[in-house]
This record gives C-alpha cells, structure tokens and sequence, in this order.
C-alpha cells in the first residue's frame, strides 16, 4: 500500500515533532511512507474565514499531489475534515482522493488494524478530543484505544472533555474574550486531572490550550498524541 | 391581501425578496457585545448553572428514545417537503383555517404585521391584550408597536413576564430570563410588581405563586389575546401551542378575541405530521418527555373559547431565506433551543450579544438570513464550528456548514484579506510556499534561540495588535528550529 504523509502546514512550520513520529510509527510497522513535497495546506483557513475562491487552487493542488496514493494520512482531525467533508461539495473530483484521507487513528485502527504500535511512555496523560475529529470525522474511542496500549502510560479521564476548547482558527482572533473564557475552563479541567500531559489530534488547538497553560506556567506540556504513539520510553 | 407573501418561483423571481424588519439586528458587532457578557461574572455564573442544568436532562430524555435518530430524519424531511411547497401548504392552510370560521391575514414584513394587530385590538374595542410567549410577537417588536397604539400588552409566560419588568430584552428563546437568578428576580419583582408581597422569598414556588396572583386578574379581564404558534397544520387549518405554565391555555381560551402571529415556515402538512415533532420539541427544548400544556384549536369553535379568530402569516424575510438551497434549513428549526444550552459561545457570551431575538447558534445564522448578510455580518463569526449545535439539533439542521456559507458573502476587513490573499498566494504554489517556510524558520531562528535561553520555550509572551489578541490569553509559538520538510530531505 503506498501510504502518504500530509504533514499540514501549521505541523511543518510550528510542529515538525508531529511528522516526524507520524513516519517513525508508520516505519516501525513495516510500511513506507512518502511525502510529496509539492504539498502546501488544505485550505481550511481561507474556506472557514470565508475565503472560499481563494481555497480553491490550494484544493486543487491537494488533488493534484496525493491522488495516486492508497492512503493519505494527516495527523490532524481538522484538516482531515475538511478534506473529508468539505472537498466533495467544494471539488466534486476530490470525492476520491477525500475518501482515502485518513486522520491518523482511523489509518491505524481502520486500514491498517494495529492499536498496540509498540510504544512505550511513562506519563501522566489526559486527552482533549478535538471538535471536528470527535464530530465531523467521529473518531470515537480510535485515539484513546492506541493510547491505551502503551506501556508506562498512565490516563486520566479529562472533564467536561467534548467541550470546545475555544480555538476555532480565526475565531480566537475575532472574539478573543469568548475564546479566553473557554480556554480558561479549558485550562482549569486540564489542571484538575492532575496531569502532566496534555494529547490532541490537533496542533493548532493544542497550540491554542498549551499556549494558555505555559501562560499560567502550569506544568502540564500540550503534545500530539502521535508523539506519545511514537515514543519508546528511551528519550521521553 | 389575501394572497401569499412567499415568492412561488422559489428562486427569488425577478425581484429579490425582501429582507426582514424587527429585533432581528445587532447594534453593535458581537465580539462587543461578547466581551461585556464574559466580563459580568455574574451572568456568567447564571448562564453557566443554567445551560448545564437543561443539557443534562436533555441529553438523559434524549438518549431513553432508542427511535431518536430516526425521528430527527422524520423531522428534517417533513420540513424539507415543507419548504419546497411552502406557497401551496400556506394557500391549502389558509383555505382550511377559513373555512372553519379563522380570518387569515398576510403580513410582508414586522410593520405589516404590527399594523394589523394594532388595527384587530382597536376593531375590538380593547385597550391592553394578555400575550402567551411568542418569539413572532417579540421578532416583530409587537409589544413595542402596540404601546406606541396606546394598547398595553402582559406577557403572561413567567419569565417574559419578569424581562417585560425588568424592562429587559429576552436572552434565551426558551427561557428569556436565563440570565438572571433567582434573587435578581425577587429584586425585580418587589421593584415592579404593585401586588408582590412584602415579603417575597426567593425560592422559585414563593416566586411562582406572585406571579400567579399578579397575572389572574389580567386573564379574567383581557378581551383580547395575542399568540404565536409551534406549528400551522395546512390540511386542518389547526393551530398548535406547546407550553408548560398554563397560562398559554387561559390566553387561548378565555378571551373573546385571538389573534396568533405565526411565521410562515411554521407550516406542517398534515395533522399526523405532528407525531414526530411533539415528540421532538419536548426533550429537546425543557428536557421533559412530554410537556404539561399543548393547545390546538382549528377556526372557530360556536360557544367555545374565542369567537372571533385571527392568524397573521409574516414573512418578514423568510422568502429571501427560501430562496438559497444552502441556507434555507434555517426555516426547519422549531425553536426548542438545544443548540442554545450546548453552545459553548452562548454559555460565556449569553443571548443579549447576539442582538436579535433569535440568539446562540440558531440565531448566528438565522439572523443573518433574514436581514442580509451585510447587516449581521459579526454573527456567522459567532462560532467555533465546534458542530455540538448540529448534534443537538433535532431537527438536523447542519448549522456549521450554513455558518461557513454565510461567512463567504460577508463583507472582510481590508486587512484581512490583503492577508489571507497574499498566503492563498503563497500556499497555492508549492515553490513558494517551501520558500516561505524557510524564509520563516530562519527569519524566527535568532527570536527562537533567545526565547529557549530565556524561558525555555520556544514561545512568544506578548504582542503589539493585532496579535495581542492572540497573546492577551496564551503564549505564541515560533517556527521550529527545522521545518518538516527540512527534516525529510536530511534524512
């Protein structure tokens, strides 16, 4: 199966951490990965704020890049839902390649079959499933599953855990007191479980909870969860 | 005037349908009216308090009907059948309401709507109307229009009755006085209320009881009623009422004279039709399995209750709503509110800051609908697109796909889209983006190094506008020291 990494722009520039255990993960399964590099974003941002002509070449260019793969795999529940749900009505063309985009628990789980990926990480771990991975793509218990299985982990339930952190991409710019008022409540369930890590499917949300938990020096670090899937115990 | 206001060509015909008129704007822009909501702490503590109260016992009603998603379907698709007939279910009905002794009028917009109220309550020689909650009445600022007429209005339903006093504007549609607590409405209550006693407790039966000796007198001596409607049955003419309190039914049968004000997207085809949605509103709107009062009455009935019956159809930019396939689902919704109570937008910004009578997730794109894009244009930004509000909508109305809908008419700051125009620049092409990515990650890499030093993150603190608004609430983060794409090729 020819599987393609489609790392997003937000992980190629902030987050290349995230891609890179992407690969390791896929790697130490025995698979190869690929990465086109005339890859750039999904779009998301422009069709969301209300750009969507400006979208549309980046659409396109994703067609482009990724059609003749098996699978594509993004480690991100965002991006993945928008190529998922947005591209066909966008794009009817990019039905196809939409439906071979896979977040990457749904790769793991579904196409692949694997939940034990051979990690090893001994922390204190609590999840935020991300709005559009837990609603538009219904990633379910997908990420939890893999995180069960790796050894040393310790997980703690989040609360009010399927609550919005209060990201919403521009929306954190253009109503920034709602945003801080979520991410406040965000914050404190965070810091309640007691905690040490903090794992997502989703960078820029991530960015958005860790940003607001470095702020408050709380000590709890944000991490994608495909780094904890990719850790072997020997560096973390 | 009798004769549909919707368009029949549902495509907006020659001319475009008018835009609506009423409480349906915001004054100011939401990010405005939101900051001063989640400053209030205490409105935030009672909006907190109260949504989650109703989420919880919705979601314990909702998940007992093992048949729920099949109902929500139902919905979706009876109202979808609704839309696409709607010129003819409205002539159907108001053939049918005439016929049993109802006189049907058309109103294009709020003022026409006002107008004939006014002019019905003046013809029966009545000074002040007993009112059951209506969110028509308060979309069309009706109790505003018959003031200025010299007819006063009650509001009968507990909590308008405690806005109406506390000259307020509703804040939720299901529960107008969400955001206030139940010492606040003591506090209103002895303010304004001549017959409250002198020493009213706060518990909610000692709140309940003064309101029930305040609004009696009222319905032994109002001649005239004005009501709204959950549902309009086209094949019956039959008008249906769903409430808790009881004094919806005393407005609806002691007066001689009922005027209901009903949208004309509340149609439903048929009488059975009503087995889907009385089964939907209920759990999703109070969370109960069935409510206490549901009123239905067809025209006349001779020696019966009221003898001389109203129904005024507004528009009031419902056909320019009907006329965009992608908006239109907007009409579907019942107003049971459970987009409201999960929304965690409305829970921290509260009803007022939406601006209009229709606030939360509902609103942010109903709103907008009604009056143009250009004059709502903050509330399809009202949103995370977090999509809880489609999971609760019994009705299956996909509110995020309409907000992101909206969101493309708007109109954009210039700033922000010389920005997002030169990035789709950028991320169109693969070489630049590539450059510009390095471009970053060296341009940051000195910024990066000394902030590790110093803090031991890569992360920035604070920043001049507009970042700031980024960095008010949490640290920003700075390119990596290598971009993925860097890594790759090095390996």
């Amino acid at each position: 199966m020819r599987i393609a990494l489609f790392i997003t722009c937000v992980n190629d520039i902030a987050y290349p951490a995230t891609g890179i255990a992407v690969t390791r993960i896929l790697r130490r399964l025995g698979h190869t990965v690929d990465f086109p590099t005339g890859q750039t974003c999904c779009g998301q941002l422009h069709a969301n704020t209300g750009y969507r002509t400006e979208a549309m070449p980046m659409v396109h260019n994703y067609v482009d890049v990724f059609d003749t793969y098996d699978a594509i795999v993004a480690p991100s529940g965002s991006c993945t839902a928008m190529i998922r749900d947005q591209y066909p009505r966008l794009h009817p063309p990019a039905a196809s390649v939409a439906a071979r985009t896979y977040e990457l628990s749904e790769l793991l789980v579904d196409v692949l079959g694997v939940t034990d990926v051979g990690a090893e990480f001994a922390e204190t771990v609590t999840y935020h499933p991300t709005c559009h991975g837990l609603r538009m793509l219904r990633l379910g218990d997908r990420p939890l599953n893999l995180l069960r299985q790796v050894r040393g982990i310790r997980l703690v339930e989040l609360g009010d855990a399927e609550e919005c952190c209060g990201f919403g991409g521009t929306f954190a710019l253009k109503n920034p007191a709602v945003s801080g008022a979520m991410l406040a409540d965000k914050c404190a369930r965070v810091r309640e479980t007691g905690a040490r890590v903090l794992a997502a499917a989703d960078n820029s949300c991530l960015a958005h909870v860790g940003g607001g938990l470095d702020r408050h020096r709380s000590g709890v670090r944000a991490m994608h969860y495909a780094e904890i899937l990719a850790a072997t115990g020997a560096t973390s | 005037m009798n004769r549909p206001a919707v368009d029949r060509s549902g495509t907006g015909g020659a001319v475009a349908p008018a835009t609506g008129g009423g409480r349906i704007r915001t004054p100011l822009p939401f990010p405005t009216m939101a900051a001063r909501a989640v400053a209030d702490t205490q409105l935030r503590a009672n909006l907190h308090r109260a949504t989650r109260t109703i989420r919880a016992k919705r979601a314990r009603v909702v998940d007992e009907v093992p048949d729920w998603q099949a109902l929500r379907d139902a919905g979706a698709a009876i109202k979808a059948d609704v839309q696409r007939r709607l010129p003819e279910l409205l002539e159907q009905f108001e053939a049918s309401a005439t016929a049993a002794g109802a006189t049907v009028h058309w109103a294009r917009d709020a003022a026409e709507a006002c107008r004939i109220v006014v002019e019905l309550t003046r013809a029966a020689g009545a000074e002040e109307v007993v009112k059951v909650k209506s969110m028509a009445t308060q979309e069309i600022e009706l109790n505003e229009a018959l003031e200025a007429a010299g007819i006063a209005a009650y509001e009968t339903d507990l909590a308008e009755l405690i806005v109406q006093l506390g000259e307020d504007t509703p804040s939720h549609i299901l529960v107008p006085a969400i955001h206030y607590n139940r010492a606040q409405i003591r506090e209103i209550f002895q303010r304004r209320m001549p017959d409250a006693p002198a020493d009213l407790g706060d518990e909610p039966s000692a709140l309940a009881e003064a309101a029930r000796a305040h609004l009696r007198r009222r319905f032994l001596s109002a001649r005239v009623a004005v009501s709204g409607a959950n549902f309009a049955i086209a094949d019956t003419g039959t008008l249906v009422v769903v409430e808790s309190e009881g004094n919806g039914r005393m407005c609806l049968t002691l007066p001689e004279t009922l005027i209901s004000v009903v949208g004309v997207e509340k149609l439903l085809p048929t009488f059975t039709d009503l087995e889907v949605f009385l089964q939907l509103l209920p759990r999703s709107s109070t969370g109960e399995r069935m409510n206490p009062y549901t009123s239905m009455w067809t025209g006349v009935t001779p020696d019966d209750g009221p003898q001389d019956v109203h129904v005024v159809l507004v528009d009031n930019g419902r056909s320019a709503v009907l006329a965009d396939p992608v908006g239109r689902p907007a009409l579907s919704c019942i107003r049971c509110s459970a987009c409201l109570n999960v929304c965690p937008v409305y829970e921290r910004a509260g009803g007022h800051a939406y601006g209009s009578v229709y606030p939360g997730p509902i609103g942010a794109i109903l709103s907008p609908q009604l009056t143009g894009v250009a004059d709502n244009a903050s509330l399809p930004y009202a949103s995370t697109l977090c999509g809880a509000c489609y999971d609760a909508c019994p009705v299956k109305i996909n509110i995020p796909e309409i907000l992101v809908h909206l969101r493309q008419q708007a109109p954009h700051p210039v700033a922000e889209k010389a920005t997002m125009r030169v990035l789709a620049w950028v991320m169109r092409s693969p070489r630049r983006w590539a450059a510009v990515l390095r471009l970053a990650r060296v341009g940051a890499g000195p910024l990066g190094a000394y902030r590790e030093r110093r803090s031991g993150a890569r992360t920035l603190r604070r920043l001049p506008w507009p970042a700031s608004a980024w960095t008010r609430s949490r640290d920003l983060p700075l390119p990596a020291p290598q971009t993925f794409r860097e890594w790759w090729e090095k390996q």
